[in-house]
């Protein structure tokens, strides 16, 4: 699986909804995802990707981390991958 | 002041999943205490327990709830769940404004502590789930109900060990007999059957390795149990006015501190708690037919209850009726009084007064009528259910039956 569709299928879990129903352009706002919901999201990220994910829950703007679209979040785990493990 | 009864109540514990089926336990003098079965449990010298068996989380609560849920927000939202559709409420508007939810229990989200420390110092991780937090704190069952149920009063939770649910009722009754709440929903929950839970009881070395048997000369120590109780306490009129079926009427109650020890429990700090109850509700101590007893199953408690009891009925100490249920259903600590309130209820609307099971030899230091190992038909008007904490802090309520 790559890291989208990994990032896609744990989104949809958070968002109770079908993988096929989350889109690269999709926003956590529009898949109706809450603040719980993102701080959960960003946990099963960590775990799925062995990474630590610079967020704050205070600030979400805070730090190069980008939730602002899917595509986003995808880039900035490739981003903590290489910085963090040395390769995607 | 108001009256007030009880409309409602509900329970998940070793001996059912509903009042119903905790009520024909009682009466059967059916023992709930079994092999504990969890994670580590070979690393116990304590291996028994009042387990609630056949409770799946999974498929009752979505994904999200579990998440948020620990064992006992679990078990309380069951047990609230049962006694406010009993009670045929519904909280909305200046009602819901003006209701709440007192719930006791002493170690609040323990297997939430037990597994993430777990996860951290045994298995080595450096990241918890986010919501462990929410999950365990001792108030998260209280708001998931006032969540659930629209209740925007007065709640919270009280925490005085194994008085937790007596005190929290305790605060729910007042509240609706000054006025300050047309209803409120009340009891207690607990959940420590986990490794952790279980090992630190084991410290004190007051666990019994056998068996619960209260006032019994040969008793061993106490037994842990889990789940929860619930109940609708409701205004007199309010409740007459909807038609609604009332269980008992709640007369009074007194809480006494012993200011003596942490552990060791007081002849005095316990009698004054009853004899407060009595004055409280207004009756005469000749008038009580039956108390439910704290009736651990320690050397120590139920000696020095008895003797409590002795002092504060004089002559009528040897005519009432004192049971602990806690041979059946176990010690569920914080929840214990709010399960252990099914008894009495029992006691004054059915007329069954549950036994004290496992008793085998007398004691001369307990020689109270202990309705030893069977259940017994007896008309009963007024009842208390004793709870005396660790800490020293006692919570006595007095009921009444509702006629």
């Amino acid at each position: 699986m790559s890291v989208k569709d990994k990032v896609i299928a744990i989104i949809a879990e958070q968002a109770v909804l079908e993988p096929s129903d989350v889109t690269l352009d999709s926003t956590l706002e529009s898949l109706g995802i809450d603040s719980l919901g993102l701080v959960e999201s960003i946990f099963s990220i960590e775990e799925e990707f062995d990474i630590s994910v610079p967020f704050n829950a205070n600030d979400p703007s805070e730090g190069d981390f980008d939730i602002s679209t899917v595509a986003s979040i995808v880039t900035g785990i490739e981003k903590l991958m290489v910085e963090q493990k040395g390769s995607v | 002041m108001k009256r007030v009864v009880i409309t409602g109540a509900g329970t998940i514990n070793a001996l059912g999943h509903s009042v119903a089926d905790t009520m024909e336990a009682m009466r059967e003098g059916r023992c709930g205490i079994g092999p504990l079965e969890f994670q580590d449990v070979d690393r116990l010298a304590i291996r028994i327990g009042g387990q609630v068996r056949g409770f799946e989380a999974e498929g009752r609560y979505n994904r999200q709830q579990m998440s948020l849920y620990d064992r006992f927000t679990q078990f309380t939202l069951a047990a609230a769940k049962e006694a406010i559709t009993q009670s045929g409420l519904t909280f909305s508007g200046e009602f819901a404004a003006k209701s709440g939810v007192v719930l006791g229990t002493a170690g609040g989200g323990v297997s939430t502590w037990d597994a993430n420390y777990r996860s951290v110092y045994e298995d080595g991780k450096n990241r918890v789930h986010p919501f462990v937090v929410p999950k365990l704190m001792n108030n998260a069952a209280a708001s998931h109900v006032s969540m659930e149920y629209n209740l925007k009063g007065p709640s919270f939770t009280v925490s005085t060990a194994c008085a937790s649910s007596n005190h929290a009722m305790a605060q729910a009754f007042q509240m609706v007999r000054t006025g300050m709440a047309p209803a409120m929903v009340t009891g207690g929950s607990e959940s420590m059957l986990c490794f952790g839970g279980v090992k630190a009881w084991e410290g004190l070395r007051v666990m019994s390795r056998d068996a619960c048997r209260p006032f019994s000369a040969n008793r061993n120590g106490m037994v842990q149990g889990e789940g929860a109780g619930v109940f609708v306490f409701e205004e007199m009129e309010h409740a007459r006015k909807r038609g609604a079926e009332i269980l008992c009427e709640v007369a009074g109650f007194a809480m006494s501190s012993d200011a003596s020890d942490i552990v060791m429990p007081s002849k005095n700090g316990a009698a004054r708690a009853m004899i407060g109850a009595l004055a409280d509700a207004r009756v005469n101590r000749d008038e009580v037919g039956y108390i439910n007893a704290h009736g651990t199953g320690t050397t120590a408690n139920d000696k020095t209850e008895c003797a409590a009891v002795a002092d504060v009925f004089g002559p009528h100490a040897d005519k009432l009726m004192i049971s602990s249920t806690k041979s059946m259903h176990g010690h569920l600590i914080g929840g214990t009084g709010a399960v252990e309130l099914l008894a009495c209820i029992m006691a004054l609307r059915d007329g069954v007064i549950a036994p004290t099971i496992g008793y085998e030899e007398p004691d001369p230091e307990c020689a109270l009528d202990v309705v030893p190992n069977e259940a017994r038909e007896a008309s009963v008007d007024v009842v208390l259910s004793n709870a005396f904490a660790f800490g020293g802090m006692n919570a006595v309520l007095a009921l009444r039956k509702f006629a």
